[in-house]
């Protein structure tokens, strides 16, 4: 019923509207629009404001931090590559911006994941040229 | 600036009540339409023949069924992201004037949309009769297995480029976090999910064309592996061959036709508020089915209460727990108590999903599901029968969030 995909990772195919975001990501930025005119901020990125229409915005570095919304722990692979480390938790996070991010946890105890628990926001390099958002538990050192 | 999910909500049923008041000075599509034919092939887990074959076995079955001949198809609504097109049912079966083709892009939520805009086309003179087909071999593959084509469908750009490549990749993985939250709101518990999954089972054995050929019990599914907690492998629907094809026809041609009209009383379809990223919805535990089922019980003018049978799209458990609230069945939150105690069994207060499903029938998209509505309502069911089941319900649900609703009459 559910095998293996036969491809490649799975990369992001960025456009203009996204690529500053990756970009930021290889300089372990989180970066978030906000928009010029209303302060609105969205995610993932794109190119309106869904509040006032403006297409004027600002790339803004995430606070680092937020809080979990939800949760999935992933005990089967559906591509290769994602084998090593599994089960793998991954984590809706509410950012103080009013937007989320979905990241998988580094370093904690999946047992210990709740609603509401407070997380920070890191970076991780998956291969040359592809980093990628992660969160682990603020209480971790 | 923190956007709680709870704020979010409010605009959306505000804005819901105010399309419900428009509703009334629009146009309805109540009895302008009937399914006039229905067609399957067997289901399996290897067909051996083409999808476009399959396909076109289905839609002789329901042209044959409707009495109608192949050259009175004037309407062809091919499945969105499937492998065929209108052309190809031109070529294959000869239709010699095709006036109507279009597509509807909501993966599981599809083929409603197509009967909804099915019914548009017939109710403005268009066209007379819409074949609706879809085929699949979702399990041997001729033709490209499900899930690696899916990242490069355009409906999921957004989730193909931020969250495919972080390993989220499949839809039970992608689905978990809805049921997650659910769960940690309401506490749902993974056994009221399995009751689900354990109804379909006991109604799959009562249909011979049915994939899932063994008793399942709640023991079994508790015990099955677990996949993306909170699912586990039988939370999960079947990956298979067929085909199915229905034949949408105007309620006033219906009545001369071979089989006893099923009419169309109401019909919606509604998309989610971030309907590409579950992630970012605001409130992560409605679907766009909450949308769309206000407008289909106010055309049709019916009340839950006179639901004889309903056929919920089912691609996991929790999707039709979610659906149950969403379509009003029992309030947000209460879907795990709904499903207890035999009520969505044959024979219960609400019979769900009396062919066995997505999950242990077939997963044909949600047209395995219409068939099965048109069938309980000719009276044409088998051992699944509901007995004098005269008004019945079926939804479709895909594409991370769309929803859409049909209710019917014999």
């Amino acid at each position: 019923m559910m095998q293996e995909y036969k491809v490649e990772r799975l990369w992001p195919n960025p456009t203009q509207d996204t690529k500053p975001y990756w970009d930021g990501l290889l300089e372990g930025k989180i970066l978030i629009q906000q928009c010029a005119d209303c302060g609105t901020f969205r995610h993932y990125p794109r190119p309106v404001c869904p509040e006032c229409y403006s297409m004027d915005f600002k790339w803004r570095e995430a606070a680092g931090h937020g809080t979990v919304h939800s949760w999935s722990i992933s005990y089967h692979a559906f591509h290769p590559v994602f084998k090593k480390g599994l089960p793998t938790a991954y984590i809706t996070v509410d950012l103080p911006e009013g937007v989320r991010l979905c990241a998988p946890l580094r370093d904690g105890d999946a047992e210990e994941i709740a609603i509401g628990k407070e997380l920070k926001l890191g970076v991780e390099l998956l291969e040359e040229g592809l980093a990628t958002p992660i969160v682990r538990f603020a209480s971790e050192t | 600036m923190c956007v709680a999910s709870e704020d979010r909500t409010i605009p959306m049923l505000d804005l819901i009540d105010d399309n419900l008041r428009k509703d009334k000075s629009m146009g309805s599509l109540s009895e302008k339409g009937a399914i006039t034919g229905i067609g399957e092939t067997e289901y399996s887990r290897n067909s051996g023949r083409s999808s476009t074959r399959l396909q076109l076995e289905a839609s002789l079955t329901a042209i044959a069924d409707a009495g109608l001949s192949p050259k009175e198809i004037d309407g062809v609504i091919p499945y969105a992201t499937g492998d065929t097109v209108a052309e190809d049912f031109i070529t294959n079966l000869g239709l010699p004037d095709l006036r109507f083709s279009a597509t509807t892009p909501l993966g599981g939520a599809s083929v409603l949309a197509s009967v909804q805009a099915a019914i548009c086309a017939i109710d403005c003179g268009v066209a007379n009769h819409v074949l609706i087909p879809i085929g699949r071999n979702g399990s041997s593959g001729a033709g490209g297995r499900i899930g690696s084509r899916v990242q490069n469908l355009p409906q999921f750009r957004a989730v193909g480029e931020f969250e495919m490549p972080l390993g989220q990749i499949a839809p039970a993985q992608l689905y978990a976090h809805m049921a997650r939250r659910h769960m940690e709101t309401y506490g749902t518990t993974s056994a009221q999910l399995g009751e689900i999954a354990v109804t379909m089972r006991q109604h799959a054995l009562l249909n011979d064309n049915a994939i899932m050929k063994e008793p399942m019990t709640l023991d079994d599914h508790q015990n099955s592996r677990m996949i993306s907690d909170p699912l586990r492998l039988f939370d999960c629907c079947l990956e298979s061959d067929g085909a199915a094809a229905i034949i949408v026809s105007g309620a006033d041609r219906a009545k001369d036709m071979a089989q006893p009209p099923i009419y169309i009383m109401g019909i919606a379809e509604g998309h989610p508020d971030s309907p590409s990223t579950i992630t970012q919805r605001p409130d992560m535990t409605t679907l766009g089915t909450a949308k769309a089922a206000p407008r289909a019980f106010e055309m049709a003018g019916v009340k839950h209460s006179e639901i004889d049978v309903a056929e919920i799209y089912d691609c996991f458990t929790y999707i039709v727990l979610c659906q149950l609230e969403d379509l009003g069945f029992c309030k947000k939150g209460e879907g795990g108590a709904f499903v207890e105690n035999g009520r969505i069994r044959l024979g219960g207060e609400l019979p769900v999903n009396t062919h066995g499903g997505l999950l242990s029938q077939a997963h044909m998209i949600s047209l395995n599901h219409v068939v099965e509505l048109v069938k309980q309502l000719r009276g044409q069911a088998g051992r699944a029968q509901v007995r004098d089941a005269e008004i019945g319900l079926v939804t479709g649900y895909g594409d991370m969030g769309d929803g859409a609703v049909a209710i019917m009459r014999r």
